[in-house]
């Protein structure tokens, strides 16, 4: 069942120095390859420890089209399995999450039973596989995991194909990040609160990734809530700021604000924009806990984790953290027009109830179906979907500080209005689009 | 009793709401009112969770004057709305004299240009007498599928 044989020569095409295809968010095809090629040899997040924080404790979760089962084995061992039986392909667990009754996964269907490493433990009528070829063949080694799972500081991320990079070859420097947002906890450890927020988006999952790097549209796209939110607060007068408005406000910033915030780049199209100071710098009234900081970690170590409050950092393709308000969006596709976006917070273990606080509203302020702030973002991520189709024009130009030449896949340091940011995701993509692609 | 009262509150909320008159629905709620739609039925009023929406009335009037304002990109075209309610019932919450709890089953639909969002819930209403008038304090709106992947919500379920 191959799909029509597309070229690396062809993907490579549609990723120029400086500016990128349109098929990349409006071809089908290229989807079906993306989640094949692009999904299967890049590392996705698939969700945090403290999800399945006891043995046998899962969450299921659906990567590139395929349904997994993520859960704490017996051992306590993190596993990550294909939720598909290996008898006729019914999946094992249907619910989001949730605790197993015994040590085994046992199909409804008709009873396979497997070990929580996947092995096929049980089957009904089991002479009558004598003599069969059940055992030699892919059904009979049971529950397939992922290619490849790694657990870094909590935060679970998986490969699902064989070939690709390692863990710590795909992530590299981007690391840190996840260090600085686990070490705002005195005891280094977040913990999954508060629930998830969920958005459905009539876009390609590209135009969403890609404006989690853009620091120029919020004068613009914005300009509504930031005006209504200036406005009521000028009514409040003199009265300390609310914490909703203390976190929209600075929405309101000027392009010489974002230009100077400062911007990374990574290899595999990892980056960080607001490097220096962000949106989210400024929050303040933290109290003893600076001082639990200190003492946990010394005090160039704490004063460097709460300095540290990126606009966002990007861990390509499927993890954009906020390491101040802690709180991640993870992306993920459903179809070339069609993207699903989960907004999921943390709990300080050993911090301020405020830091969940923050975390909480925030999210709900910008990040749920009803936000006002998100309402403008989403409406021109459609838009620019169904506009994408017409005219001429093949292109979508990100040629902002463009340099001729520009060095491909290193760790750079820019502005923080550098297209540089969505460069770097797009060549990251053509990348691992034909990383394993033979050519006929 | 002051139910007929209390439930002409609840529809002319709604009924405001359709019209598209912000400012009047404002007034229906007391100085301290909440307009809240938590993620799930069991959230209590004051943990420590996401919800879609939780509205004092500072965030609801930035929400009307963002509507107002004609500078919304996402309101071209502009949405509409359509509250579809159930006669609500008094709940046994309503000890108080000046403190009534209503519950109403409703359906909501919004639609922006071709596209319809469609919600279905109950809403609790706790209402209080505020110098003999009765006021919105909390409109909590229990959504059927807060859990659900949802569209874009612009207007007031």
């Amino acid at each position: 069942m191959n799909l029509k044989q597309v070229s690396s020569a062809q993907i490579a095409a549609l990723v120029q120095g400086d500016k990128v295809h349109k098929d990349l968010y409006l071809s089908e095809e290229l989807f079906a390859i993306e989640q094949r090629e692009l999904f299967g040899s890049t590392w996705s997040f698939l969700g945090h420890a403290s999800q399945i924080a006891e043995s046998g404790d899962f969450f299921t979760v659906d990567i590139a089209g395929q349904s997994l089962i993520v859960l704490r084995d017996d051992k306590g061992e993190i596993r990550a399995l294909h939720n598909r039986c290996a008898h006729k392909g019914a999946q094992l667990l249907t619910t989001e999450s949730g605790r197993l009754s015994g040590r085994f996964l046992r199909c409804p269907y008709h009873a396979w039973s497997y070990r929580l490493d996947g092995a096929l433990a049980a089957y009904p009528l089991r002479s009558g596989y004598e003599n069969t070829g059940l055992l030699a063949c892919e059904s009979g080694r049971g529950l397939s995991p992922v290619a490849a799972l790694h657990v870094y500081r909590d935060f679970i991320f998986a490969r699902l194909n064989a070939g690709g990079p390692t863990f710590h070859e795909y992530f590299g420097d981007v690391l840190p990040t996840i260090d600085l947002m686990v070490d705002r906890s005195p005891v280094g450890r977040l913990e999954i609160a508060g629930g998830v927020l969920r958005n459905v988006v009539h876009c390609n999952w590209k135009l969403y990734l890609e404006n989690v790097n853009d620091s120029v549209h919020p004068v613009s796209t914005h300009e509504s809530a930031v005006r209504a939110a200036q406005a009521v607060a000028r009514d409040r007068g003199a009265e300390p700021m609310p914490l909703a408005f203390e976190q929209i406000l600075p929405f309101g910033e000027r392009y010489e604000f974002f230009e100077g915030m400062g911007g990374k780049v990574f290899p595999n199209g990892h980056s960080i924009s607001g490097t220096r100071f962000s949106v989210h710098s400024g929050y303040g009234n933290l109290g003893e806990y600076v001082k639990d900081l200190q003492a946990a970690y010394g005090e160039e170590r704490a004063k460097q984790v709460l300095e540290q409050a990126p606009q966002n950092t990007v861990l390509y393709p499927s993890l954009a953290i906020k390491g101040s308000p802690q709180t991640i969006r993870v992306i993920r596709p459903i179809a070339v027009d069609k993207t699903v976006i989960e907004a999921w917070n943390f709990r300080t273990v050993g911090g301020p109830d405020l830091l969940l606080d923050r975390a909480l509203t925030y999210s709900r302020l910008v990040f749920s179906p009803m936000s006002v702030v998100a309402h403008d973002d989403l409406h021109l991520f459609e838009s620019q979907q169904k506009g994408l189709r017409s005219g001429p024009n093949p292109w979508v130009s990100l040629h902002r500080d463009h340099v001729p030449g520009e060095s491909d896949q290193q760790t750079v340091e820019t502005s923080g209005t550098s297209e540089l940011l969505m460069r770097n995701q797009y060549r990251a993509w053509a990348k691992f689009m034909t990383l394993n692609m033979k050519d006929a | 009793m002051s139910v007929p009262e209390c439930v002409e509150l609840i529809y002319r909320e709604a009924f405001l709401l359709d019209e598209g008159r912000y400012e009047e629905w404002l007034q229906l709620f007391s100085p301290g009112g909440r307009y809240w739609v938590p993620l799930s039925r069991s959230q209590g009023e004051r943990d420590a969770r996401l919800s879609i929406a939780d509205e004092d009335m500072d965030l609801l009037r930035l929400r009307v004057e963002r509507l107002a304002s004609g500078r919304a990109h996402s309101q071209q075209p502009a949405s509409v709305m359509q509250h579809v309610l159930q006669q609500p019932m008094l709940g046994e919450e309503s000890t108080d004299t000046d403190t009534r709890v209503f519950r109403t089953a409703f359906t909501y639909s919004e639609c922006r240009q071709d596209e319809v969002v469609v919600l279905h819930g109950h809403y609790v209403h706790r209402l209080v007498r505020l110098d003999g008038q009765w006021r919105i304090e909390l409109k909590r709106v229990n959504l059927l599928n807060a859990a659900s992947r949802l569209p874009m919500i612009q207007l007031f379920p």
